[in-house]
């Protein structure tokens, strides 16, 4: 029998602690990098210095007004509403997949993001709503339909196997309703729900992000005292409550952070496919065991958003994409990977 | 302070959904020594052990700790005291074995007091304990099923807990790893004075390290007691269903469980 000291253990996590900070301190170069090409890149060309100069006329005074409009009221805005929401589907995405066990379980799979969208086209069509009131709209149909999940799958408490079957049969049934809507529907109508559904930073304001940063400020810290029960949830609920975590009320807990940060986000930039779905998984990849990943989840949200919307700006010379649409091809690119990944590491689920 | 919790169920019925397992079922856990319950699949053996370990409620009785209902005690509170083991327990994809084992450390932190260097010398000895100590950066689903099951068990360990619950712990175990699991907890019970309830299959082990031991049948206890009194042909009948001969185990004078089957039998020994 090996006796292990207790300097080799805390090597060992020692060693674990670093891999974690090594990936953090990647993804937040790569965002700043992304962010640097986000200021730069445009149709109407602005040397740095002159980008620079912009982003502190505010305290200095405007040097040149069409510059400053470009930059604080254009390129700013939608690079933060990238950010944030990117972030906030990201947390998201993970919170749901590590609390139900299954990577596929991020809620634009199991209805959460079909439930705002129904709603939004139902404002959008029936009710002949636009602008904040339809985020609003998306926003309630995503609180609704996560509610209605979580009592349809209730039998003495929530299994995750169940929410994940009437989350996905939800998206499914809501998938029709929103099909059917459409056949209600005028064309110039259509078009702007459609615009609506594959999600799209073109119209960003600055209210947008300052919307979501606020709605974000006040959900971080519910999710700061419940993320430590992930630790223990994750291991299933008869080890979680073995190692005294509140299983019930800290997965309802986690439950409402998860759908409030998919409602939000859902609202103020649509329906964005897949940037939830992806960033769990790659934030655990990278990770490589070192820890929950829950922050770095975040990271890889923001950095997927932002770098779909740079490419879906700037790929095609002529026209410009709905940044849903990259995103759409980047998951689906990634499921494929993964598929194949765990297929020859022989996991099944 | 006394390592000795009292551990007790009191006319305890325990079921799923509408299916009663559990019925009137009483209890006493004797405190500084090695419990073990034994019977045959699906009576109930570990629905018993998650009612005692507040993991189901009960739907009619109550468990006791230390005289105080356990359902109504604060689940961390409860943690820092009585540590489980389910029979099958999940590890999250690509989860470290010195991560895990570091899991059981959960109670005994908060928001307040993060990770210490005795929580790093808890892990280490529960890995030393369990012969883990070479795999402690290894990802657990690379392991084999008894390393695996070697690891959940030094996550209880990590707990530290006076009061141990293990469910089937020395399922896919090879021979000496059992008898290591086994001599294990009975150095906890011996030296450090815990209390351990285990599930056991194998009825010989089961009889050699037993202080106690609990026989059940369809949910209800029907003996208890030291292994030299209770464990007879008949009690192995009624249980199992199974006619076998006791024998004196040679090495530690404890019975000796031979089944007889319908194939392979010698002679017809007289009884
Ligand atoms: N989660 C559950 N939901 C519904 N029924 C259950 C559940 N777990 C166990 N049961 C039922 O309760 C009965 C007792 O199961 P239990 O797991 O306690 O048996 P056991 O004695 O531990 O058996 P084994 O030796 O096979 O582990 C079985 O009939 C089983 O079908
Ligand atoms: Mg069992």
């Amino acid at each position: 029998m090996t006796i292990l000291s207790l300097e080799t253990i805390a090597i060992v996590r020692r060693q674990r602690l670093s891999h974690a900070r090594r990936v953090t301190f990647g993804l937040l170069s790569a965002l700043l990098l992304a962010c640097t090409a986000a200021m730069l890149l445009g149709d109407f060309p602005v040397p740095a210095l002159d980008v620079v100069q912009s982003l502190f006329s505010p305290l200095t005074g405007s040097a040149n007004r069409s510059v400053d409009f470009i930059v604080l009221q254009v390129r700013l805005p939608r690079l933060c509403l990238a950010l944030l929401s990117g972030a906030a589907f990201g947390l998201s995405g993970i919170i749901f997949q590590t609390l139900l066990r299954n990577p596929l379980a991020s809620p634009d799979i199991i209805g959460i993001a079909h439930g705002a969208s129904a709603a939004a086209v139902f404002c959008i069509i029936i009710l002949g709503w636009s602008g904040l009131s339809v985020s609003l709209g998306a926003f309630a149909g995503a609180m609704l339909t996560a509610l209605a999940i979580y009592l349809l799958a209730w039998r003495n408490g929530v299994t995750a196997y169940r929410v994940v079957l009437i989350g996905i049969a939800t998206a499914a049934m809501l998938s029709a309703v929103i099909s059917y809507l459409f056949t209600r529907a005028r064309l110039f109508e259509v078009q702007q729900a459609m615009a609506w559904l594959v999600g799209s930073l073109n119209a960003a304001r600055p209210e947008d992000s300052i919307v979501l940063a606020t709605m974000l400020v006040l959900v971080l810290p519910l999710l700061l005292a419940l993320v430590r029960g992930l630790d223990g949830l994750e291991l299933g609920d008869d080890t979680a409550y073995a190692l005294g975590t509140r299983v019930e009320i800290t997965r309802l807990g986690l439950m409402l952070v998860g759908v409030a940060l998919a409602a939000f986000a859902t609202a103020a930039v649509g329906p964005v496919g897949f940037v939830a779905f992806v960033s769990g998984p790659i934030a655990r990849r990278l990770m490589g065991g070192a820890g929950r990943g829950v922050p770095q989840a975040a990271l890889v949200g923001a950095l997927v958003m932002l770098a779909s919307d740079l490419a879906a700006q700037h790929a095609l010379a002529s026209v410009q994409l709905p940044t849903g649409v990259v995103t759409g091809g980047f998951g689906a690119a990634f499921l494929i990977w993964l598929l194949i990944a765990s297929g020859r590491s022989g996991r099944v689920n | 302070m006394t390592r000795n919790h009292q551990l007790m169920a009191a006319g305890l019925h325990l079921g799923y959904a509408e299916r009663e397992i559990v019925t009137d079922l009483n209890l006493t856990v004797p405190a500084g020594k090695l419990t073990v319950i034994v019977g045959a699949n699906a009576c109930g053996k570990s629905t018993l052990l998650r009612g005692l370990a507040r993991l189901l409620q009960p739907s009619r009785g109550a468990v006791y700790l230390d005289g105080k209902p356990i359902h109504q005690m604060p689940t961390r509170e409860v943690a820092t005291l009585l540590g489980v083991l389910p029979q099958s327990p999940i590890a999250p994809e690509a989860i470290t074995v010195a991560d895990l084992v570091g899991r059981g450390r959960y109670p005994h932190q908060g928001w307040f007091r993060r990770w210490t260097s005795e929580d790093d010398a808890a892990v280490a000895q529960a890995l030393s304990a369990t012969d883990m100590a070479a795999f402690a950066d290894r990802p657990v689903d690379e392991l084999s099923g008894g390393q695996r099951q070697r690891v959940w068990i030094a996550m209880a360990l990590a707990q530290q807990t006076d009061l141990l619950l293990l469910d089937e712990p020395t399922t896919f175990l090879d021979i000496n790893h059992q008898v290591e699991v086994l001599d294990l907890l009975t150095d906890l019970v011996k030296t450090g004075g815990r209390t351990v309830v285990v599930v056991l299959h194998d009825l010989n082990l089961a009889c050699r390290y037993a202080d106690h031991i609990v026989a059940m049948k369809s949910g209800t206890i029907i003996a208890e007691g030291q292994p030299n009194e209770i464990i007879t042909e008949a009690v192995v009948h009624d249980v199992f269903h199974l006619t076998a001969h006791i024998l004196r185990d040679p090495v530690s004078n404890t019975p000796l469980i031979i089944p007889v089957g319908r194939h392979h039998v010698a002679k017809v020994t007289a009884r």
